[in-house]
């Protein structure tokens, strides 16, 4: 129960990061270039990524066994959980700037505004940069749905909580009719990180023979344990960089 | 010619997916599996205290150099 839970939000957290950084891609495609062509290309975007689970997912499930998968699946987690983790404590502590959604949104504007027209109909630029921008940021998703999914066995979970995150971060795209900027990307990112180094170590450590006290309890033990060190190390951080303010990681 | 460029084009793409501007991770990760697997294969196995405070101190050794790096 604690691990399904923790694998939901874990999927719905990374999925729902990456999608906002893929909806401003297609947002600016659809407003410079025709909102035809690029909800065509996120369209095909999402139909390969989907294709891509549905393809890998089973394969490696009978091919793999277990002990080999959660090795290599709790090593990967290990560093894009790091990866996050390490850029979100360096944002928190002011030694790197925070992702501004709407500067992005604006060089991409201004990049497509700039581009030719392929003539009338489908615009190629356009479906061509909305597929690219849903497919990259969506690689990252599908790696962490498979890899939680087929780890834990439970990789319906993972693809109806990444399914779930794409719904309502479109959904609100839509609403709102523009980028998702007040969302606080930071936060979620050092939250997700926090949850993928907890299952990296977890499954990395299972798959070498680590047997962890009170089997699927001792996530939430990691999951605390490395809270307070990035609490503590983005405290240390922020201190050193002069007084930036780590209260609240946005 | 085409398959050799798209080939060589998602070599790039996972060396910056996995490796990217943080190399100490992956190879502090590689390392650090590699050793609990000798550990557990020694017979002696693996705390379980052991990897997360190998993760923490990888984790700290790359944010000092990310805090230098700016």
């Amino acid at each position: 129960m604690t691990g399904t839970v923790l694998i939901a939000l874990t999927v719905f957290g990374a999925s729902a990061v990456e999608m906002v950084e893929a909806l401003t891609i297609v947002l600016a495609s659809g407003f410079t270039r025709g909102w035809r062509s690029a909800l065509e290309g996120a369209g095909a975007a999402l139909v390969c990524l989907a294709a891509a689970v549905a393809i890998c997912g089973p394969a490696l499930v009978h091919y793999v066994p277990i002990n080999t998968l959660r090795v290599v699946v709790g090593s990967l987690l290990l560093v894009l959980g790091l990866q996050w983790l390490r850029k979100a404590v360096l944002r928190a502590s002011g030694y790197r700037s925070k992702h501004d959604e709407d500067a992005s949104y604006r060089r991409e504007v201004e990049r497509l505004s700039g581009l030719p027209r392929s003539g009338a109909g489908r615009d190629a630029t356009g479906f061509i940069i909305s597929f690219k921008g849903v497919l990259l940021e969506g690689l990252e998703v599908v790696m962490i749905v498979l890899t939680l999914g087929l780890s834990s066995g439970r990789l319906g979970i993972a693809v109806v909580a990444a399914a779930a995150a794409v719904l309502v971060v479109g959904g609100a795209g839509v609403a709102v009719s523009r980028q998702l900027r007040e969302v606080p990307e930071n936060a979620m990112k050092l939250g997700v990180g926090l949850m993928l180094v907890t299952f990296g170590t977890f499954w990395g450590g299972e798959g070498v023979g680590v047997r962890w006290p009170g089997a699927d309890v001792a996530l939430l033990g990691l999951l605390a344990f490395y809270g307070a060190l990035a609490w503590a190390a983005a405290k240390w951080l922020s201190r050193s960089a002069g007084g930036a303010s780590v209260a609240g990681p946005a | 010619m085409r398959i050799g460029s798209w080939l060589a084009a998602a070599g790039r793409f996972c060396y910056e997916f996995v490796v990217g501007d943080t190399p100490e991770i992956a190879v502090g990760v590689g390392v650090l599996i590699i050793l609990a697997w000798v550990l557990s294969r020694g017979g002696g196995g693996v705390s379980a205290w052991l990897l997360p405070l190998a993760v923490a101190a990888l984790l700290l050794g790359s944010l000092w150099r990310g805090r230098s790096a700016g």
